[in-house]
């Protein structure tokens, strides 16, 4: 390793995440040099070679800015979010899994166990996951898993949050931009984004917000410039904080919500729940009797088959029930 | 709400949400003949069912309710005009997410009456807590906070 600098020093770790997040970083292109300028990367094992003694060997409070991604899913994550917390003055919950569980959240839906008996279908006991193995050279050590996927602020104190599966680059720049600036933005800050709903950015047209039927994306193609919801596609934007710049409908497919729920929004499913059951056309509902109402709604909602999968793609384990009962 | 005594029968928790022009004023007239209610029912009177944010609902049962009742005008007869509709449309998308996060959507009750049927009004909470006493208490896993050094 080079001799190091007087620069600050900074990491970048993944814990149960896909490296999506670090793609979005090296995303940063040019931006890179001026980041290069101003902070020495130590730690990131993706892109350089320093190891986990390395910053155990730092003095506690040595990193200025860790940006830590992916979920917390086993008692490693853990044991490593709290490495970094002790030797970093700034932790960042960068990106979605970090901020609220993302896609490995969804897991919460099921207990542990059946994961388990999922993935290793059919394998006898040797062949499964062991914290504890004896072999030949002595005796390995495998993490396990926690009983439940949580954001890292479950874990430890969480300076700022970065949102995104994964964030823009441009978020991510805004962001570091902001927790750099006097006076610095308040504890636990979203940063980078907006605090609103995609829709306020999405430049798609809005007429008459009904919707008649739900339709999933592959039941058709949209047209091109009207609102997706008003076409029937559940698109996550109601419930969804800005500041992506409303990409994914530029393109025509739906938000997914990957950005988290609005400021202020205690619970992205809730407030999608709230937000889809404002639009659903009622004129098949009037006259009817009360459980001719509830079976004439359940119908049309029957078109989407995993509604917890599709409010909660990113956030299920920062929900108000944070998962499955067990 | 409080912690439930242990060794005691299971009295369910029960939040009710009510509109203020026909379940609130039912529950006004039932109390007005000196009728009882269960225990554990809390009311909460609001200008309409359309006003249930879902979001209530789930802190309601965070909070420790064994169940959530709202009721609502008749349809056709919501104050606002159709927002009883709305209503129902939440809670029937809400109780989706419920039931895959294992919460039994029963303890999520919709019903309508109209200002007038105190004696139905008392028969539905009746019949919504004996529901829940047949449920059991909702013993909600806290999200898991590992040990924080800090």
């Amino acid at each position: 390793m080079q001799a190091t600098t007087s620069r600050p020093r900074i990491a970048l770790y993944w814990a149960s995440g896909c490296g999506g997040c670090e793609i979005a970083f090296v995303n940063l292109h040019e931006r890179l040099l001026e980041l290069d300028a101003r902070f020495e990367i130590f730690f990131c094992p993706c892109l350089v070679d320093t190891k986990r003694q390395d910053v155990e060997a730092l003095p506690d409070g040595a990193l200025a800015l860790t940006l830590l991604d992916g979920a917390q899913r086993s008692d490693e994550n853990v044991e490593m979010a709290q490495l970094l917390r002790r030797k970093s003055q700034l932790l960042v919950a960068y990106g979605s899994c970090a901020h609220e569980g993302c896609l490995p959240g969804l897991a919460n839906l099921r207990p542990t166990a059946s994961l388990l008996d999922t993935v290793y279908a059919g394998m006898s006991e040797p062949s499964r996951p062991r914290a504890r193995a004896a072999v030949p050279q002595g005796e390995l050590h495998l993490p396990t898993l926690l009983p439940r996927v949580l954001p890292l602020a479950d874990v430890v104190d969480v300076d700022y949050v970065i949102p995104g599966c994964p964030p823009e680059p441009d978020t991510l720049w805004r962001a570091l931009g902001q927790m750099f600036t006097e006076p610095p933005p308040p504890r636990g800050a979203v940063l980078g984004a907006g605090e609103s709903a995609v829709c306020r950015e999405c430049a798609l047209r809005r007429e008459d917000k009904t919707i008649v039927r739900l339709r999933r994306v592959h039941e058709l193609i949209p047209e091109p410039t009207r609102c997706l919801l008003e076409q029937g596609i559940l698109c996550m934007g109601p419930a969804t904080r800005d500041g992506c710049g409303a990409l994914c409908t530029r393109v025509g497919m739906p938000c997914i919500g990957c950005y988290g729920a609005p400021e202020g929004v205690p619970d992205q499913g809730a407030a999608m729940a709230g937000a889809v059951g404002s639009i659903l056309d009622i004129e098949p509902l009037r006259d009817r009797s009360d459980k001719e109402i509830a079976a004439a709604v359940d119908a049309t909602l029957d078109a989407v088959p995993d509604w917890a999968g599709s409010c909660y793609k990113f956030s299920l384990a920062a929900s108000l029930l944070g998962g499955r009962r067990t | 709400m409080s912690a439930p005594v242990e060794g005691r029968a299971f009295e369910p928790r029960v939040l009710g949400l009510l509109c203020t022009h026909c379940a609130y004023a039912c529950a006004d007239n039932a109390g007005g003949t000196r009728a009882s209610v269960p225990a554990g029912l809390r009311t909460i009177r609001l200008m309409c069912t359309g006003r249930v944010e879902p979001s209530l609902v789930l802190e309601a049962f965070g909070a420790g309710a064994d169940g959530v009742l709202i009721m609502g005008c008749h349809p056709g007869g919501c104050h606002y005009k159709e927002q009883n509709y709305r209503a129902v449309q939440r809670q029937r998308i809400l109780l989706r997410l419920l039931d895959q996060c294992g919460v039994e959507p029963e303890r999520c009750r919709f019903d309508h009456v109209s200002a007038a049927e105190s004696t139905r009004y008392l028969e539905l909470v009746d019949d919504f807590v004996a529901a829940l006493r047949r449920l059991g208490p909702l013993r909600l896993e806290r999200r898991t906070r590992v040990h924080r050094p800090h």
